[in-house]
């Protein structure tokens, strides 16, 4: 390659994401050595709702269908992951692809049903969130499942790559949902530049005006609910093999899906950043509260022992975003830079 | 064969007879122009010929291929595609990336429909805009960035509602000849105007719309001086300005 092209290619903007996806992985990957080991649990949560929010916002923030039943592919991951493994001995890795594979099949499925019959905003978002309360209550009544008591990981007696399993508070449990974040962006990257992502963003603009310069409509809106449905079903298999257990709540609750939602509206919707951002603030926040009301400054000394100050500050802020960054924390400021 | 054959098209909203047994051919090379008061049904034509609606009953053939009732994708990508009266640009791209959309159709590759996009947007005097929002241009520029993304398909068959509507007549002139130059590239085009010194000067034939049913059909000049069409559409001062 001659020099000149080179710097065409470090210019063009797929090429400055790379760079920061790469200096940033890199500089997270520290995150172990720096981090006190109490903290650790906090930065694997946080890790795990950005790529839950990274998988939501391929589907709802470039795509336009708001989903509010991401909990659905999350927890086809999660029980993919411990069915396969307590069940048949197969590993988590296995297991994670498997999800993937499913959640990617049941989010085409039911998004082709809901956009067959025009279902779109409130509506479209509403059956979302039905079809993961369906996954729910059939999870608790599967026998083949345990029902309501999910499934206990058996744990090993020595770490293993294979099993995805190690010792408590293993670096490993930080630097995998790391991977798996970095790979889910660097999917979001390419297709942001790709054929594929552009047809996808121009549906989200304008379904008419792109159905009328030749985009197969509903093919590309399927493939962008594929790829956020493995995406989260990615992030369940690893939450199943981190906290070595499952139930349907955890699995498929409503909780779930609002986490996937959160971090990309706080941080920026349709952004690459944005829920990245957005997991970075929300993750640590109970953390960041509980630590304040178990010694607070003398200004808040009235609240000390009391509980629900995360709660709290979590609506305020989502609040004063609303008000104030209505394109979230990343995509506000990016709009003021590019200006 | 006829380029397009329409036949006996119907498109019937809840009682509303918006298209009655329309039927009209066009020519590969033609211009047709198309006129008619408001309601009459001239964008439900339109779209009912290229797949947004679907009709209630008649046929579309386009190069002897029925495509009645066909994905207006497909319908586009055959190489009849249409523009829409309220422009509707992506809001979130920029010009060139609007127009390289519809570039995709030729090229998987983003750079390539990237530079194809930028040729289209140079011929059609867009360049000062190419890299700022699609959203910030003024209604000429959006009119024109219509015409651009739907040429971008290299269409053989191009159906343009109002192109003109919300200029002024300044940007009105350089358009017009845009649009003869479509004819030397080999591109048939039906167009929905209602500003009559342009249908004038660019139609081999014209149809008049009404009430959903074609009212007449013929060289400007027996249309502008059919009876039924002064008292339907053009109205008196029409003539009277004429004279």
């Amino acid at each position: 390659m001659t020099g000149l092209s080179w710097r065409s290619v470090l210019r063009s903007p797929g090429a400055r994401q790379f760079a920061v996806l790469i200096v940033g992985t890199a500089l997270l990957a520290c995150l172990p050595y720096v981090l006190p080991v109490e903290r650790h649990a906090v930065a694997v949560r946080t890790l795990t709702f950005a790529i839950i929010a990274v998988g939501w916002n391929i589907m709802s923030g470039y795509g336009g269908m708001f989903s509010f039943g991401h909990a659905a592919f999350f927890g086809i991951g999660a029980y993919a992951d411990a069915y396969l493994l307590v069940s048949h001995g197969i590993s988590p890795w296995i297991g994670m692809l498997v999800g993937g594979g499913v959640a990617a099949g049941f989010g085409v499925a039911t998004a082709y049903l809901l956009l067959r019959y025009r279902l779109a905003g409130a509506y479209f978002a509403l059956a979302t969130f039905a079809f993961a309360q369906m996954l729910l209550l059939l999870v608790s009544n599967l026998d083949i499942l345990n029902k309501t008591l999910g499934f206990n990981i058996p744990i090993l007696r020595d770490s293993s790559w294979a099993m995805m399993q190690f010792e408590q508070n293993s670096n490993n449990y930080i630097w995998i949902p790391l991977g798996l974040l970095a790979l889910a962006l660097a999917v979001n990257i390419l297709l942001v530049h790709s054929r594929t992502g552009q047809y996808i963003m121009a549906i989200r603009d304008d379904e008419t005006a792109a159905e009328s310069l030749g985009v197969p409509v509903m093919r590309y809106r399927l493939v962008a609910v594929a790829i956020s449905s493995a995406i989260t079903a990615a992030a369940g298999a690893f939450y199943t093999q981190y906290y070595l257990y499952v139930d349907p709540n955890t699995a498929f609750g409503a909780t779930v899906s609002v986490q996937a939602i959160v971090p990309a509206v706080i941080g920026g919707i349709g952004t690459i950043w944005g829920p990245v951002v957005g997991a970075a603030v929300v993750g640590p926040l109970s953390e960041v509260t509980a630590t304040i009301l178990r010694d607070p400054p003398p200004a808040l000394s009235f609240l000390e022992g009391k509980s629900g100050l995360d709660v709290a500050t979590y609506g305020i802020l989502l609040i004063i975003i609303v008000l104030f960054l209505s394109r979230g924390i990343y995509g506000s400021l990016a709009e003021r830079f590019r200006r | 064969m006829s380029l397009l054959d329409v036949r006996d098209l119907s498109k019937h909203f809840a009682g509303l007879r918006a298209l009655h047994n329309v039927s009209l051919t066009v020519e590969a090379g033609e211009f047709l122009g198309i006129i008619g008061p408001n309601g009459a049904g001239k964008t439900t034509l339109f779209s009912t010929i290229s797949g947004q609606l679907r009709p209630t009953s008649g046929r579309v053939l386009f190069d002897g291929k029925d495509i009645t009732g066909a994905r207006a994708d497909r319908i586009a990508r055959a190489g009849l595609v249409r523009t829409f009266q309220l422009t509707r640009p992506f809001e979130s791209m920029t010009v060139l990336d609007n127009v390289a959309i519809a570039a995709h159709a030729y090229h998987r590759r983003r750079s390539a429909a990237r530079d194809a996009a930028a040729e289209v947007i140079a011929q059609l005097g867009l360049d000062p805009w190419r890299d700022r929002p699609a959203v910030a241009l003024p209604t000429a520029g959006l009119k024109r960035l219509e015409l651009a993304r739907a040429l971008m398909l290299r269409p053989r068959l191009l159906l343009l509602d109002e192109v003109l509507a919300g200029l002024v007549p300044t940007e009105r002139a350089p358009l017009i000849d845009l649009l003869r130059t479509l004819r030397d590239q080999g591109i048939t085009v039906v167009f929905i105007e209602h500003i009559m010194a342009a249908v004038m000067a660019l139609s081999d034939r014209v149809l008049v719309l009404h009430h959903g049913e074609v009212l007449a059909q013929g060289t400007p000049a027996e249309v502008t001086a059919n009876q039924r069409v002064v008292e339907a559409y053009l109205g008196e001062e029409f003539l009277i300005a004429d004279s």
